[in-house]
């Protein structure tokens, strides 16, 4: 029927993002955390490891690929249990708004909130702070896009299983930290347990870094790293769909 | 500008057994009610009788419905319906970080998406702000509003799309009287103007007078449906609030008797 709502349209998905954008602009300091923090966070590191520069190569690369993962699972996590909460969902899902518009537009806004995150804190880490990459920065800025996408559908998707803003921000630890200590950032994914090995091996974030690690060691775009991004970003899409799931039209 | 379905006598909403469930509670018990095209009904009843899920259950995004509904000719929450029908919840829904227009621009958006619209998105953006008197409001963040500021901000959002019908859940809550007396007259001006249906719940008995027709409510059942003059003739009672408590006691004497 030419009636209905299609699942996506999109001026609709460009005017969401913009007003997620809008709204992201009436709050300078979110903005600011987000663009500094992991800018921070990287220069404290460099100075951590000041005597084994081989050590902040490798951690530093994977942080920026963890940085936007996490800050966008938190930001997306929040502001769609406030639109949850304070009644604009229900009354969008009432309005002719696909899902899709909704959850591209969110990833839209946030995607270039990351963008500019990630060229903030890998032009910092590679020009100043003299993190070695082999391969092209640009590659490195390509995953942490990537990245950031799929802390977006993460957040997405548990923001439906938290009832208020204690839960959500709760879903960090319970989301993020298990995979932070299997992705191969603190050993070797291969010189772990067995069945954590095989943990590691279904859980995006450890993509996220080895694609991050390849870039940073070989000069060539490797079969690992079209791997590694293309994990990232099915695990990201598959993510939204089961995030799109959760918006319902009629509610109890 | 009239719609086609405020012909005299037409119905923008029929239920027949209309029965919502909500855990193992049953809401609303088999409702039948219509509401006349181009008027406006009232919705009136206590607290927690019903009134929000039967509102909810009209705009379509109450689950667990089930019976008859038709909303404009079509089952209600149908896809069709969307961009036809306004709904105002309790609390204002609304994005409280962005300004009034820039909230109206983004649901201006949403109804009438593209670049094409922009021309007629500023004009209903600009008619809507006047609807509801916050022309001077408009570049204020929603979060600096005061309460009744902003359940107006979040009704001109529903008076956007010039919607055939509007669902308003306790409009007039929490205003002065001088806004209350603005708002109604914004609603008979709605009707008599655009043809639209009104909708209306309150639980304040006074507001009641204003309407055409009303729908009592008491523990999810329809106690009277009818215009204001005929309940009160009806029942031999001065205001709509006596009606109301005599209604309550008859149904309460028949339902002991059948006991």
């Amino acid at each position: 029927m030419s009636t209905g709502t299609p699942v996506a349209d999109p001026a609709r998905t460009l005017a969401t993002a913009a007003r997620v954008l809008r709204q992201l602009r009436h709050d300078p300091r979110t903005v600011a955390l987000l663009l500094i923090v992991p800018a921070l966070m990287i220069t404290l590191l460099r100075y951590v490891f000041d005597g084994s520069p081989d050590t902040f190569d490798t951690i530093g690369a994977s942080l920026l690929g963890i940085f936007p993962l996490i800050t966008m699972f938190l930001v997306t996590s929040i502001a769609t249990l406030r639109e949850r909460t304070s009644g604009t969902l229900e009354r969008l899902l009432a309005m002719p708004l696909g899902k899709g518009d909704l959850i591209a537009g969110y990833a839209l806004a946030f995607g270039a909130v990351a963008v500019l995150q990630s060229l903030l804190a890998t032009g910092l880490s590679v020009w100043v702070l003299g993190l070695d990459v082999v391969g092209s920065p640009w590659l490195l800025l390509l995953v942490a896009l990537l990245d950031a996408l799929l802390g977006t559908a993460l957040g997405l998707f548990v923001s439906a299983f938290a009832a208020s803003e204690f839960q959500a921000v709760q879903f960090m630890p319970a989301v993020i930290f298990p995979q932070l200590l299997l992705c191969g950032l603190f050993t070797p994914r291969d010189r772990m347990h067995l069945v954590l090995e095989a943990v590691s091996d279904v859980l995006p974030m450890s993509y996220a870094v080895d694609g991050m690690n390849q870039v940073l060691t070989r000069t060539e775009v490797t079969a690992d790293f079209y791997r590694d991004i293309l994990v990232v970003a099915g695990s990201a899409l598959l993510v939204l769909f089961l995030g799109a799931a959760t918006l319902r039209r009629r509610t109890v | 500008m009239m719609n086609k379905a405020a012909d005299a006598g037409a119905n923008a909403v029929e239920a027949r057994a209309l029965t919502v469930v909500r855990g193992d509670r049953t809401v609303l018990r088999a409702l039948n009610f219509t509401v006349g095209a181009g008027r406006i009904t009232g919705l009136l009843g206590p607290s927690g009788c019903g009134k929000s899920t039967l509102m909810r259950a009209v705009v379509g995004t109450q689950a667990k419905v089930t019976g008859t509904l038709d909303v404009l000719g079509r089952p209600a929450g149908h896809p069709a319906l969307r961009p036809r029908v306004g709904y105002v919840t309790q609390a204002p829904s609304v994005y409280s970080d962005l300004t009034v227009r820039q909230n109206l621009d983004y649901f201006a958006a949403v109804l009438r998406p593209g670049r094409a619209h922009r021309g007629a998105r500023r004009d209903t953006v600009t008619r809507a702000l006047q609807d509801v008197d916050l022309t001077s409001h408009a570049d204020a963040l929603a979060k600096h509003l005061s309460g009744g500021q902003l359940s107006r901000v979040s009704l001109a959002v529903a008076l956007l799309g010039t919607p055939e019908l509007l669902v308003l859940d306790e409009p007039t809550v929490g205003l002065d009287p001088v806004l209350r007396r603005d708002l109604w007259d914004l609603f008979h001006a709605l009707a008599a103007d655009r043809g639209t249906t009104l909708l209306v719940s309150s639980h304040v008995m006074d507001e009641a007078e204003r309407c055409h027709r009303l729908l009592l409510m008491r523990e999810g059942t329809v106690l009277a449906d009818d215009s204001p003059d005929a309940l009160r003739s009806r029942t031999g009672s001065e205001t709509v609030e006596q009606a109301f408590l005599h209604l309550v006691d008859t149904a309460a004497t028949r339902q002991e008797n059948s006991r």
